[in-house]
């Protein structure tokens, strides 16, 4: 666009002339920041309740970690392009409820069943980024709109009755994956692992990974880079959904009934939270694997010393909230100070 | 010039403005007289200083020197208010109008009538205030009309009556009809006319010299941000007030050549863009040639650019590269052709600042660094600081943020990302904006040394030394068509200039050109 420059005299060098061009902003300290917090909480909490370091508890706090790492895997990445997806716990009700019709009332074979789920949630993700791309629509719009949505249909689609597993057999191997162990480890922590490895490669070293980056950072600069940004955007939220399923899938084994009203309820809040405290900018264009995880198992710690630390449960999402503002301001000003020592 | 000392004395007095912008001498010792009651135009290129200058009248500016008067006292200007205070409207070559309010609510922004013990909007007030001074306009329209509906010619009047009714003597427009149609101009140029016979004075910016020569009482040319004389209302024509903007024999230190023998490389035709969706623009660039672009700020070179690049599809046009069709749909189209744009903002559409030299070097071509999509680090570093090295890009690392380098070398890294990519038309969107002089040299040396590879260059600028030293051929656009197109030995200033407001000579150009531009 050339129509409002009439004069071009406003200044445009980005250093003056001699300064030394400053070093590149280490995006690890940010990780480490958070990661140093997590070790803390821990540490206080071993000392104030020895139960917290007890085998059990460890391995349930592994467990609960694994079941909502995996969707805020996903979750992180939609926050890399700048956008959000409010619907993850609405999916979750929607697709429990589908999964127990289908194993249970309709005693379909389990792995065709996972498949639809999953092409299920991916399908949903490829919904919104079009709506989101093409119409296009702000995505915590069109996520708000689906948080309603799927409630709703979760509701109808099991006559609002509670949906469940119970006692049925012929998917035992299925269920293992949310409730087993792998040498003491907890299968959901397990997978989360390799989930976190793979989508490590492919957000810090894949074509698409660095094109994620560009587009959430200046979508405009990766357009004139020849970057197709729309299928960027449509190949995360794609990717996001199908992180979605795979948790949906173990969070409904997890809780094995399904109460289609409340099931999965602000778990999408989780995975949000998990992101940006973890170093996701809300901005687009930032954020790290290693980060999310950190920020999964932060959230995890917290609600669990919500309990051993006997603070009243009523306050569960209240210390949740503190703690996380406290972080990002902490990390804003940290910003600020690097920002003006240079 | 004759301004006889009968005159009254002048309403506005500026004296000695200076104002530097980092490194830029924008204004140096300007000086301005407007009287009474008096149309003045002011006039000069692109970067002259015109909206500089008036920019401190309206508050935007403080000069760092000089002095303004109003009424013979000298006056402060800081900011809006004084500026307001002071009897000076400002109407912007953007309209500053808000679309989600009625008239009234715009002609009373920020000093709405409150009325009651909870002092809620006095709205039947403002709307019965406001309509006299748009019946005064002509401007058939209620006070209570969502703004939104109206024209942009109309909600230009509007501005004129939040002038009006602040009870401004001094009005000042900035290329107040460069979005106008014919009849929306001559309609604006009589209201003008009417405001100057109620005792108005009014600065008038434009580059459209058929306007000035209708309303102008006299014609201040400005000059690399310093007076260049005047015209009294018996000296403007057409020819003095461009050799007023033009003025100086700039040293030709000219590198083109006669490259009409060369094979065509490119060619446009029938290309239509949504900015001038009338208008179709026609050229061709050959094998090895600088085609340079002039034009008026505005006049759709941009637009043309971007849509061969494939940024912003066309609504139609036919490309030929290499006597090929070419189907450019977006960007990635004329990227795998080998169309690569240098766009004019820099660090909005030509870097992601914030991530390191080397993720933008390597940016549009990663997948040559990848195998099976993932990417080699190492062949990627090794390639990006090659492609830094050969552009001379002065950095420690290609680690470093791309944020963190002056605007030459950042536009060393916008060329090294397309360079490396066997480039076969470049297109430059001002190519040395903001930019100094020494990495100017390098930029032009690149530019000169691609073409001697055979690559067939468009330079769209808007600095006129920079497009008669180094263009081969200069096409000149004026709103949405290319009026003209000069070989290298009749480039001139003047003869650009001629084409760029729009006249019509005989043509100079290589290929006859199509008659009956708009009239000025």
């Amino acid at each position: 666009m050339l129509t409002n420059v009439t004069t071009d005299t406003t200044p445009r060098l980005a250093t003056p002339p001699g300064a030394p061009p400053r070093l590149p902003i280490k995006s690890a300290s940010k990780e480490l920041g958070i990661f140093i917090l997590l070790v803390v909480l821990c540490v206080v909490a071993s000392i104030k309740n020895p139960n917290f370091a007890h085998i059990e508890n460890v391995q349930n706090l592994s467990r609960t970690i694994g079941l909502f790492g995996i969707f805020s895997l996903g979750l992180g990445l939609i926050i890399i392009t700048s956008g959000i997806d409010l619907t993850v716990g609405s999916v979750f009700a929607l697709a429990g409820v589908i999964l127990s019709i289908m194993l249970v009332d309709k005693q379909w074979n389990p792995v065709l069943s996972v498949v639809l789920i999953l092409g299920l949630t991916m399908g949903l993700g490829l919904l919104h980024s079009l709506l989101i791309t093409k119409i296009p629509l702000q995505p915590f719009i069109v996520t708000l709109c689906g948080l309603l949505f799927y409630r709703g249909l979760a509701r109808f689609i099991a006559n609002d009755e509670t949906k469940g597993f119970g006692n049925a057999h012929g998917f035992e191997t299925l269920q293992k994956l949310a409730t087993g162990d792998v040498a003491g480890v907890p299968m959901p922590f397990v997978i989360l692992m390799v989930f976190s490895v793979i989508m490590w490669v492919v957000l810090h070293r894949s074509v698409y990974g660095r094109h994620l980056y560009a587009v959430g950072r200046n979508e405009e600069a990766a357009r004139y880079s020849g970057i197709n940004s729309q299928r960027v955007i449509i190949t995360t939220y794609v990717i996001a959904g199908l992180l979605t399923g795979f948790s949906a899938i173990l969070i409904a084994f997890y809780t094995n009934s399904i109460s289609p009203s409340t099931h999965g309820n602000s778990y999408e809040l989780y995975g949000i939270a998990a992101a940006v405290v973890g170093g996701c900018s809300l901005r687009g264009g930032e954020g790290s694997i290693i980060g999310i995880l950190i920020g999964a198992a932060l959230i995890q710690v917290l609600q669990n010393l919500v309990n051993l630390l006997n603070i009243p449960s009523s306050l569960n999402f209240a210390v949740m909230g503190s703690v996380i503002l406290l972080g990002v301001i902490a990390d804003e000003l940290a910003k600020r100070r690097a920002a003006r020592v240079k | 010039m004759s301004i006889s000392d009968a005159m009254p004395d002048p309403i506005l007095e500026m004296k000695g403005i200076s104002k530097r912008f980092a490194g830029v001498q924008a204004l140096k010792d300007v000086s301005l007289k407007l009287y009474p009651a008096e149309v003045i135009a002011l006039i000069g290129e692109n970067g002259a200083g015109k909206s500089t200058l008036m920019k401190t009248l309206g508050g935007v500016h403080q000069p760092d020197e000089g002095e303004i008067l109003i009424n013979g006292k000298p006056v402060k200007i800081t900011g809006v208010k004084d500026s307001i205070r002071a009897g000076i409207s400002f109407i912007h070559q953007e309209l500053n109008v808000l679309d989600n309010l009625d008239v009234a609510g715009n002609v009373y922004l920020g000093r709405e009538p409150l009325r009651g013990p909870l002092r809620l909007i006095d709205t039947a007030r403002m709307a019965a205030d406001t309509q006299p001074f748009l019946d005064q306009l002509g401007l058939n329209v209620s006070s209570r009309t969502p703004l939104k509906n109206l024209s942009l010619a109309q909600q230009q009047m509007v501005e004129i009556a939040k002038a009006l009714s602040l009870n401004s003597r001094i009005l000042i427009m900035d290329e107040p009809t460069s979005s106008l149609t014919l009849s929306e101009t001559d309609r604006l140029l009589t209201v003008v006319e009417d405001l100057r016979s109620k005792g108005v004075s009014v600065i008038y910016i434009s580059h459209r010299l058929g306007e000035i020569k209708r309303i102008a009482d006299r014609v201040i040319g400005l000059r690399d941000g310093r007076n260049a004389g005047g015209l009294s209302r018996a000296e403007i024509s057409h020819d003095s007030m461009i050799k007023l903007m033009v003025g100086r024999d700039i040293d030709k230190t000219h590198m083109a050549h006669d490259t009409s023998a060369l094979p065509v490389r490119f060619s446009v035709s029938g290309l239509r863009t949504r900015k001038y969706p009338q208008k179709e623009v026609e050229f061709e660039i050959r094998r090895g040639e600088i085609l340079g672009m002039a034009g008026l700020v505005g006049a759709g070179r941009s637009e043309a650019a971007q849509a061969i690049f494939g940024i912003d599809s066309s609504l139609a046009g036919t490309f030929t590269l290499d006597g090929k069709k070419l189907s450019i749909k977006s960007a990635s189209d004329g990227i795998k052709n080998g169309i690569y744009l240098v766009p004019e903002d820099r660090r909005r559409c030509g870097l992601i600042t914030d991530l390191p030299i080397r993720n933008n070097i390597t940016l549009p071509a990663l997948n040559r660094y990848a195998v099976a999509g993932l990417v080699n680090g190492d062949k990627e570093r090794v390639s990006a600081q090659k492609a830094s090295k050969a552009l001379n890009v002065k950095t420690p690392s290609v680690e470093f943020l791309a944020k963190n380098l002056s605007g030459g070398n950042q536009q060393k890294v916008v060329l090294a990302k397309w360079l490396s990519l066997e480039p076969k038309l470049m297109i430059f969107d001002e190519p040395t904006r903001g930019i100094d002089v020494g990495a100017k040299a390098e930029i032009y040396e690149l530019m000169r040394n691609l073409a001697k590879e055979g690559v067939a260059i468009l330079m769209i600028s808007s600095d006129m030394e920079e497009v008669l030293s180094l263009s081969d051929r200069v096409a000149v656009m004026h709103e949405g068509r290319v009026t003209g197109i000069l070989p290298f030995d009749k480039c001139s200033e003047e003869s650009i200039m001629q084409f760029a407001v729009g006249g019509e000579r005989p043509a100079t150009g290589d290929r006859p050109q199509e008659q009956g531009a708009a009239a000025v």
